[in-house]
């Protein structure tokens, strides 16, 4: 069994489907790029993955785990914690503007621990034991939030207010805050759209050296060379249904469904105007 | 009396206003926050009853409102307020301005809430954020920081609102002013009351920027 299993996604809002039956797998450490013309559903389809959205029809499994799938029934508790499988970069960023960098990235796994602290002192009696605990799971959040900034080249930054960088170094301080809650798999939806064009080769180049780290991704992308070099595997949507999907060298290497190719056409001309 | 002894003689007075100033906001800024988010319920009824609520403490003289809860307990229960309790008017005139600052806090926030970016609630979402959480630390602060401009400009009225309260009877400042001028047959008691409602409210207005000045380490969209 895949790693990531998708099958049969399905999605509408009130009468216009969005999405008619999405299949497809991924196997660990593998990337995926979704390509496709505006509106064709890309967004919704991470959404649905990322649990910001529920599917109508469909089930989804992860590492052996089925999260989505006939009768399973979620609470706000359960579709938190599987919502933890995966990580999600927005094409806007959504940092959170009053906190630092380094508590933008530390907030939500020390926000976890209380919750798994309240659980801990359950069954630990002992308040030195119960001390040690949550001192050391704190240094080690820390510890991890400064490593995350240096693996997206931002140490320098900790102490700085999502105001005072560019949206580059924004869309990074993204990145690692996403990381921090060690998602098994990371989706990205467009995270460079938003960018001015000489910022967007720092942030895929963070993108790609996750790749290199062995990362199972999922990346919506309107960057068709970054797609061609960082992907495994390329889903070709259209109209809510996967109209074309393979490794990049089938998906750019021509001779593929006429829909596909008038879309790579209109992507280049875009790209060259 | 000369300027110096009238100030001295409305200490008395200036001690209520201060206390109703106080006291109104500690109760009121929270209180507007519950009204707010009864406004913003997605419970039809609840949603309704905020929204009716709000727009009657708007909609009405402030002072009108302050005789309806003076005599609340006589029109619905029938007791006399003499039996009321010798604080029954300072608690009534408590009551009164919180319930009417409560309304105009709930709107601001409403609009501060609903200015706060979806995708805030969104990220905190992905990161496995409660919604409580999401709401008390995340989105909150921010709030805090759109409405600040506004809240400072309803805390300044407030200031002078506290006059109002001598419509049920109470002596604060304004009307201790008064008895003063009619004892000394003269102006100048109401000009110290001018003054001292003028520095309250430059003290107020100094705190009100230092809150935002800290506040400004940060920017939001
Ligand atoms: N919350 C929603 N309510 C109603 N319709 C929606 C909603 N979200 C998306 N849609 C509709 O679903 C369709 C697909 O939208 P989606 O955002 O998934 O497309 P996309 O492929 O991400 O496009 P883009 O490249 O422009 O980001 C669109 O027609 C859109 O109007
Ligand atoms: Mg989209």
């Amino acid at each position: 069994m895949a790693y990531l299993e998708i099958k049969d996604f399905t999605k509408s809002f009130g009468e216009n489907q969005v999405l008619k039956g999405i299949d497809f797998t991924l196997e660990k450490g593998e990337v995926l790029s979704i390509i496709g013309s505006s509106g064709s559903g890309k967004t919704t389809l991470l959404r649905c993955v990322n649990f910001l959205e529920k599917p109508d029809f469909g089930s989804m499994t992860v590492d052996g785990e089925t999260l989505i799938g006939d009768g399973i029934k979620d609470t706000e508790r359960t579709l938190r914690q599987k919502r933890l499988n995966f990580g999600l970069v927005f094409q806007s960023f959504n940092l959170f503007p009053h906190f630092t960098v380094i508590k933008n990235v530390t907030l939500a796994p020390e926000l976890l621990l209380k919750e798994n602290y309240a659980a801990f002192c359950k069954t630990e009696r002992s308040k030195s034991a119960r001390k040690e605990y949550l001192a050391a799971k704190r240094t080690e959040i820390h510890e991890t939030g400064k490593e995350l900034l240096a693996k997206v080249g931002l140490s320098e930054k900790a102490e700085s207010y999502p105001w005072q960088l560019s949206g580059g170094q924004q869309q990074r301080v993204a990145i690692a805050r996403a990381l921090a809650m060690r998602p098994k798999v990371l989706c990205f939806d467009e995270p460079t759209s938003a960018l001015d064009p000489e910022l967007t080769g720092e942030v895929l180049k963070v993108i790609r050296s996750l790749k290199g780290d062995g990362r199972t991704m999922i990346i919506v992308t309107h960057e068709m060379e970054f797609a061609k070099n960082v992907s495994d595997k390329i889903i070709y949507l259209a109209d809510g249904k996967i109209e074309d999907c393979g490794t990049p060298e089938e998906i750019f290497g021509g001779a593929r469904s006429e829909k596909l190719n008038a879309f790579l056409a209109s992507v280049n001309d875009k790209g060259e105007a | 009396m000369n300027f110096f002894e009238l100030l001295w003689a409305l200490r008395d007075g200036l001690i209520i206003s201060v206390e109703i100033f106080f006291l109104t906001l500690a109760l009121s800024l929270p209180l507007g926050l519950l009204i707010c988010l009864g406004r913003m319920s997605k419970i039809k009824p609840i949603a309704w009853f905020f929204k009716l609520y709000i727009s009657v403490m708007r909609g009405t003289p402030l002072m009108l409102q302050l005789f309806v809860v003076y005599f609340l307990p006589y029109y619905l229960f029938s007791v006399k307020l003499k039996y009321m309790g010798d604080n029954w008017l300072f608690t009534a005139v408590i009551a009164g301005f919180a319930l009417n600052y409560a309304a105009y806090f709930a709107e601001i926030y409403r609009g501060g809430i609903s200015s706060v970016p979806e995708g805030q609630y969104e990220a905190a979402k992905v990161l496995g954020i409660s919604r409580s959480k999401t709401f008390f630390i995340i989105i909150l602060p921010q709030v805090f920081k759109r409405v600040l401009p506004a809240v400072t400009n309803e805390i300044i009225t407030l200031v002078k609102d506290t006059s109002l309260a001598f419509a049920i009877g109470l002596i604060e400042m304004f009307t201790r002013a008064k008895q003063l001028a009619s004892k000394e047959v003269s102006m100048l008691p109401y000009a110290a009351a001018a003054l001292i409602y003028y520095l309250f409210n430059l003290a107020v207005a100094g705190v009100m920027s230092f809150i935002e000045k800290k506040m400004n380490r940060y920017r939001i969209k």
